[in-house]
């Protein structure tokens, strides 16, 4: 399991998720994000292109950092879910909150 | 801390001690000796794998209480089409029938709340001992 913070050149932060995002690790991933967001990043991109699952308190977390960040004026979008991960969010209504893209590229080109 | 999973054809069980650090090293541990062939392996890498880690964060967080002294006990048994796993707490449980729907327009925006709703739609069964401390959770081939 690790995450991965890498800025682009028009300042997108695209988080980069392997493994599992779970219960035991959720608070790494809002830290690291919330740390981006305070240091002035506004627009995130979170890649589960590298992602073998997600439990609830993982989906818990994405909810309240798209919260924070849109109340600083910025955007969470999400991109390469895997099959299971999209139904998961279908089945949640979750992917009526975020801009699901099928790549993490996909996002980028639409900020 | 470690885990020692005990193992024999038709059955596994292990102690998690309560830690929310540790459920996923627990779910790797029991799902990489589910038998090959006894379920897909994308249900196994998916459906089991999220579905015991949702099991084991809530027995751990509202169960035991992060308490690291008390343990979540899982059992599984393994079919010939089938698995079985069974996570039992030894806190007070809960009444399952007093999950919101977390679906609704004004719950999607909830944090906390999907943990019950995921786990119904990963595996064929779920069922739940009289207590609320415990529940059973069935994943079928096919």
């Amino acid at each position: 399991m690790r995450f991965t913070l890498k800025k682009d050149k028009s300042g997108v932060v695209v988080v980069g998720v392997e493994g599992q995002l779970i219960v035991g690790n959720r608070q790494e991933l809002k830290q690291k994000v919330l740390d981006a967001l305070e240091e002035g990043s506004r627009k995130f991109i979170i890649d589960f292109s590298k992602t073998g699952y997600i439990d609830s308190s993982g989906l818990g977390v994405l909810v309240s950092l798209s919260k924070k960040i849109r109340e600083q004026g910025g955007e969470l979008r999400l991109a390469g879910l895997n099959a299971d991960l999209q139904t998961l969010f279908e089945l949640t209504k979750l992917d009526t909150l975020f801009a699901i893209t099928r790549t993490a590229e996909e996002a980028l080109a639409a900020f | 801390m470690s885990l020692r999973l005990d193992v024999t054809p038709n059955s596994m069980r292990l102690d998690v001690p309560s830690d929310l650090g540790i459920v996923g090293d627990a779910v790797e541990l029991v799902a990489s000796h589910v038998p090959p062939g006894t379920l897909s392996p994308r249900r196994i890498s998916f459906n089991l794998r999220t579905a015991l880690a949702e099991a084991l964060g809530n027995a751990i967080k509202y169960g035991t209480g992060e308490d690291p002294g008390r343990v979540v006990q899982v059992q599984v048994e393994l079919g010939r089409d089938f698995v079985r796993i069974y996570v039992v707490d030894d806190g007070r449980g809960f009444d399952t029938n007093r999950v919101p729907d977390p679906t609704l327009p004004h719950n999607v925006e909830r944090e906390f709340g999907r943990g019950l709703f995921v786990i119904r739609h990963l595996v064929d069964d779920v069922a739940f001992n009289e207590k609320g401390n415990g529940i059973c959770l069935t994943l079928r081939a096919g």
